[in-house]
């Protein structure tokens, strides 16, 4: 008896010695593809491979060129000012039309439930080549092919899905009885939002706006199917990039991308921390 | 009461109706008319009204009447005239290789003579029209609605009796790469699930500040931008990538032997596993992290060994997890595009680099449309099945 319940047998300390080298094996799967880029993107010649300069750590073999070359660049600029412009206008509307719903759907009283989250979550399980060429036309035909207009729509729809799906999550955990104390004592039902509601669940809502923007700021089908030279956004360059004229200014832009995730990382679990419940790693 | 229910139905009903109205304007609506192109074609039908009119009496046999040759030898003329003639004979040539140029060059020379005998004139031009199977072709294109487009992408087509039978097999090519597809997807699916099960299990089990940072390990990837993560594979696999220099600098390969190991089908692979990993993990952590270790310990404490306590306590519990997390893999893993277009050469593709290059190169949109639909309900079924077993709404980490 005392021999199997003792935690510390030579099988069981192999074991979970085996079972930390395939997990820290794992981990290096997940993070070292994007930390060999940022020392590279700081590489003093144009190519994708450590030189001997910057194995021995010689100073000369680093610079910041790439970094100028991006800053310096017209079309880089013009990338990122539209992906701002169009990942914010985007996240607004999903971040609006998908606290709505999610309102709604949360209601006990909600009709078709299924149904309804269905479809407002169909652009997000939707394979993105489908609803890309579906969009290209429709817009086409609109007339709106190559306009800012249609990637903002296109991206709103395509954020919606997590906005939903974050807030109705934080709904879940809201006390109804807090609105209905709030109507007992004489508020209107936008009042009762307003003052009691949006606060409790702005955490949910925060998350959800930031998953939206981050969506959009990393579609590029869409980008690829509606827009033209004015709409390129920084992950259009960046296939465009990778496909034709391959330069080191790309791993430049990634490090800069990868330092953007985790300020926004920070924000959520800022947000997380505040609101006591993580809408992310759950 | 029974009155204020109603009004709360209204109000939830009416919460949601902005969104409703939203995505069904500018995401179903558009999907809708998209897959709609593959059944319904009516470009060759408007165009030549009265040649497929008369071939409406047509035996399908014999040659048709000169009449017949006159009208569309006139319906050609002024298509050419509106120089709207090319999308038609891309559309007859899809059934019938050579039409195109036949009908181009037919319409280019009764350009100019009005002549006696538009049946001679239009075989001299195009000596195709003097054989059955230049009409059969008109014919079959003028069909407004069709399922030929859903034929040829299960790669069937019908015989000059109508009959649905295969392709030649030089020309079957969509099952076998629906087929690939469903393959791959499995293989990265399997691939997650062996790697992210162990990794979700250490997280679930560290102590609060340690997992904290292992999730983060995970959640960073997650948030990457695909093109980032995609980049970085290419910087690492490609032949003068960093891999490859290593394994010369280490002597394991020589600088001629260096290994492809991207542009091709391992490229798409490995890429993708990576990518997709964060969702296989997410899941399993989620449903692990709600298994108490108390009950190992008494399971333990019971008698039993661990693989025996794994197996009958905890590997039961963490089927959800393992349901949610395959079925999320495999969904976006049959409908990718990115990475296999970016990293997986002319070997690593799969049916959504199809689509793009039938929407963007070849520009035949109903085969397109046809391809997406057959994708679409692989990936509804699954989703529906995926909702079953573990609810929407349990996708938080989204």
């Amino acid at each position: 008896m005392t021999s199997k319940t003792a935690t510390f047998s030579f099988g069981d300390r192999l074991a979970r010695w085996l079972h930390l080298a395939f997990c820290a094996a794992v981990f290096v799967f997940l993070i070292a593809p994007m930390l060999v880029v940022i020392p590279l993107s700081f590489n003093a010649e144009p190519y994708f491979t450590f030189s001997e300069g910057m194995l021995a750590l010689d100073a000369d073999a680093y610079s910041l060129r790439w970094y100028r070359s991006v800053v310096e660049d017209e079309e880089w600029r013009l990338a990122l000012t539209n992906s701002l412009f169009i990942g914010l206008a985007a996240a607004a509307i999903a971040t609006i039309l998908g606290v709505l719903a999610a309102l709604g759907l949360a209601s006990p009283a909600m009709p078709g439930r299924a149904l309804v989250t269905g479809l407002l979550i169909s652009p997000m399980i939707t394979p993105i080549i489908i609803s890309a060429a579906g969009m290209f036309f429709f817009y086409s035909n609109l007339g709106l092919s190559q306009t800012h207009l249609s990637l903002i729509l296109a991206h709103a729809a395509l954020g919606t899905p997590f906005v939903v799906i974050t807030v109705t999550a934080t709904l879940a955990g809201f006390d109804r009885n807090l609105t209905r104390a709030a109507a007992s004592l004489g508020a209107g039902p936008f009042a009762a939002f307003r003052r009691i509601q949006l606060p409790l669940i702005a955490p949910g809502v925060i998350a959800g706006a930031l998953f939206a923007f981050a969506a959009s700021f990393d579609e590029v089908v869409t980008v690829l199917f509606l827009g033209g030279l004015e709409q390129r956004t920084i992950p259009r360059q960046m296939w465009a990039g990778i496909r034709e004229q391959i330069s080191p200014e790309i791993l430049a832009v990634a490090t800069f991308l990868v330092a953007f995730v985790l300020v926004l990382l920070g924000v959520v679990e800022y947000l997380r921390k505040r609101g006591g419940q993580s809408p992310v790693g759950q | 009461m029974a009155l204020s229910l109603a009004a709360a139905r209204v109000r939830a009903a009416a919460l949601t109706l902005p969104l409703v109205a939203f995505i069904g304007v500018t995401f179903l609506a558009p999907l809708g008319l998209m897959l709609a192109r593959s059944v319904h074609e009516p470009l060759v039908a408007d165009s030549l009204p009265d040649t497929l009119a008369m071939l409406n009496n047509w035996d399908g046999v014999a040659l048709p009447s000169e009449d017949v040759f006159e009208v569309l030898g006139r319906e050609l003329l002024s298509l050419h005239q509106q120089r709207s003639l090319g999308g038609v004979a891309t559309r007859v040539n899809r059934l019938e290789a050579g039409m195109r140029s036949a009908i181009v060059r037919t319409a280019r020379q009764l350009r100019d003579a009005d002549p006696g005998s538009w049946r001679e004139a239009m075989i001299a031009a195009a000596p195709i029209w003097n054989e059955p199977k230049a009409w059969r072709a008109i014919q079959r294109s003028g069909e407004r609605y069709t399922l030929r487009h859903f034929l040829h992408a299960l790669d069937l087509e019908r015989d000059t009796a109508g009959n649905v039978v295969a392709q030649p097999p030089d020309q079957r090519i969509y099952l076998s790469l629906l087929g690939r597809t469903l393959m791959v997807s499995v293989v990265i699916t399997v691939i997650c699930l062996i790697l992210g099960y162990p990794v979700a299990y250490l997280i679930a089990n560290s102590p609060p500040s340690r997992s904290n940072l292992l999730l983060l390990l995970v959640l960073v990837p997650f948030w990457t931008s695909l093109l980032v993560r995609t980049t970085s594979w290419i910087v690492l696999l490609q032949n003068q990538g960093v891999i490859n220099d290593l394994l010369v600098a280490v002597g394991l390969t020589t600088e001629e032997g260096r290994i492809p190991m991207i542009y091709n089908m391992t490229g798409t692979l490995v890429a993708m596993t990576q990518i997709l990993l964060p969702f296989m993990v997410l899941p399993l952590y989620a449903v692990m992290r709600t298994i108490a270790p108390s009950q190992m310990r008494a399971a333990a404490a019971l008698g039993a060994s661990f693989p025996q306590a794994f197996i009958r306590v905890y590997w039961p519990q963490t089927l959800p997890g393992i349901a949610a997390g395959s079925l999320l893999v495999f969904i976006l893993s049959i409908g990718y595009y990115i990475t296999p277009a970016l990293v997986g050469g002319r070997t690593g593709q799969l049916i959504s680099n199809l689509i793009a290059y039938h929407m963007q190169q070849s520009l035949n949109w109903g085969l397109a449309a046809a391809l997406g639909a057959i994708l679409l309900v692989c990936v509804v079924l699954l989703f529906l099945l995926f909702n079953r077993l573990v609810g929407v709404e349990r996708m938080r980490f989204t």
